[in-house]
């Protein structure tokens, strides 16, 4: 069951602020998914073990000079559409959030899965997440 | 860092695999490592060699990519459990 919009409102503004793009519908799912490059697609979550430290980590990382081409988050638990149809564009990787998905031409090629995430400081998450923009940058 | 379920203790939130005393591995999100039972939500189970995998080549995996749930809960009976670990201590190889 979502939360309430006055609660996750600042989890969304978090990304927002940082020109993260918020994929509100399945539709706007599908649109980004065809973008061609690179892309970079957080799974937000209200999760206070993880998320917590996952949104500081995405705004550090987008400091790397090779972030990708585009950015934006779908937001799990409430957003529901967007997110299956998140989801069904990755259906290899297990889903969890917050979790982190790098694309190229909108197939998946990094997966920042959370248990990744949880109890580790956002400079070794973005740290983590740097490094996948490296190697897709350089691949 | 803190969350709204402390009381939960340490591991609550955190994916976990439990190892047991059966050839059987779960791995999940831990609600409450209690103290009659582990308590997982969201989780995945594996018995050694099931679809041809050890439970090394399992763990190995489950590390790098997470795991698909078979279940929303499962309670696992202290008397079985041998040792619960964070996931993400797991190496990816």
């Amino acid at each position: 069951m979502p939360y309430p919009d006055l609660m996750v409102q600042p989890m969304r503004q978090e990304l927002i602020d940082l020109s993260v793009a918020e994929l509100r519908t399945a539709q706007d799912v599908d649109s980004f998914f065809e973008n061609p490059g690179t892309a970079m697609l957080v799974f937000n979550s209200v999760c206070g073990c993880a998320a917590g430290a996952a949104r500081p980590s995405v705004a550090l990382a987008l400091q790397a000079e090779n972030k990708p081409q585009h950015v934006a988050s779908v937001f799990a638990g409430q957003d529901t559409d967007a997110t299956e149809a998140a989801r069904a564009r990755t259906p290899q990787l297990p889903p969890s959030s917050p979790s982190i998905v790098l694309l190229k031409d909108g197939q998946p090629t990094h997966y920042i899965p959370r248990h990744r995430i949880e109890g580790r400081g956002p400079e070794e998450i973005a740290a983590d997440i740097t490094a996948c923009f490296d190697d897709l940058a350089n691949n | 860092m803190g969350t709204f379920h402390d009381h939960l203790g340490p591991l609550h939130g955190i994916t976990v695999v439990v190892q047991t005393n059966t050839p059987t591995v779960y791995v999940g999100r831990c609600h409450e490592a209690g103290p009659t039972h582990v308590i997982l939500h969201d989780a995945d189970q594996h018995t050694d060699g099931e679809n041809d995998q050890t439970t090394d080549q399992y763990i190995n995996q489950a590390a790098k990519w997470g795991v698909f749930k078979k279940h929303d809960t499962l309670r696992i009976p202290n008397d079985t459990v041998t040792q619960v670990t964070p996931l993400n201590q797991f190496p990816v190889n």
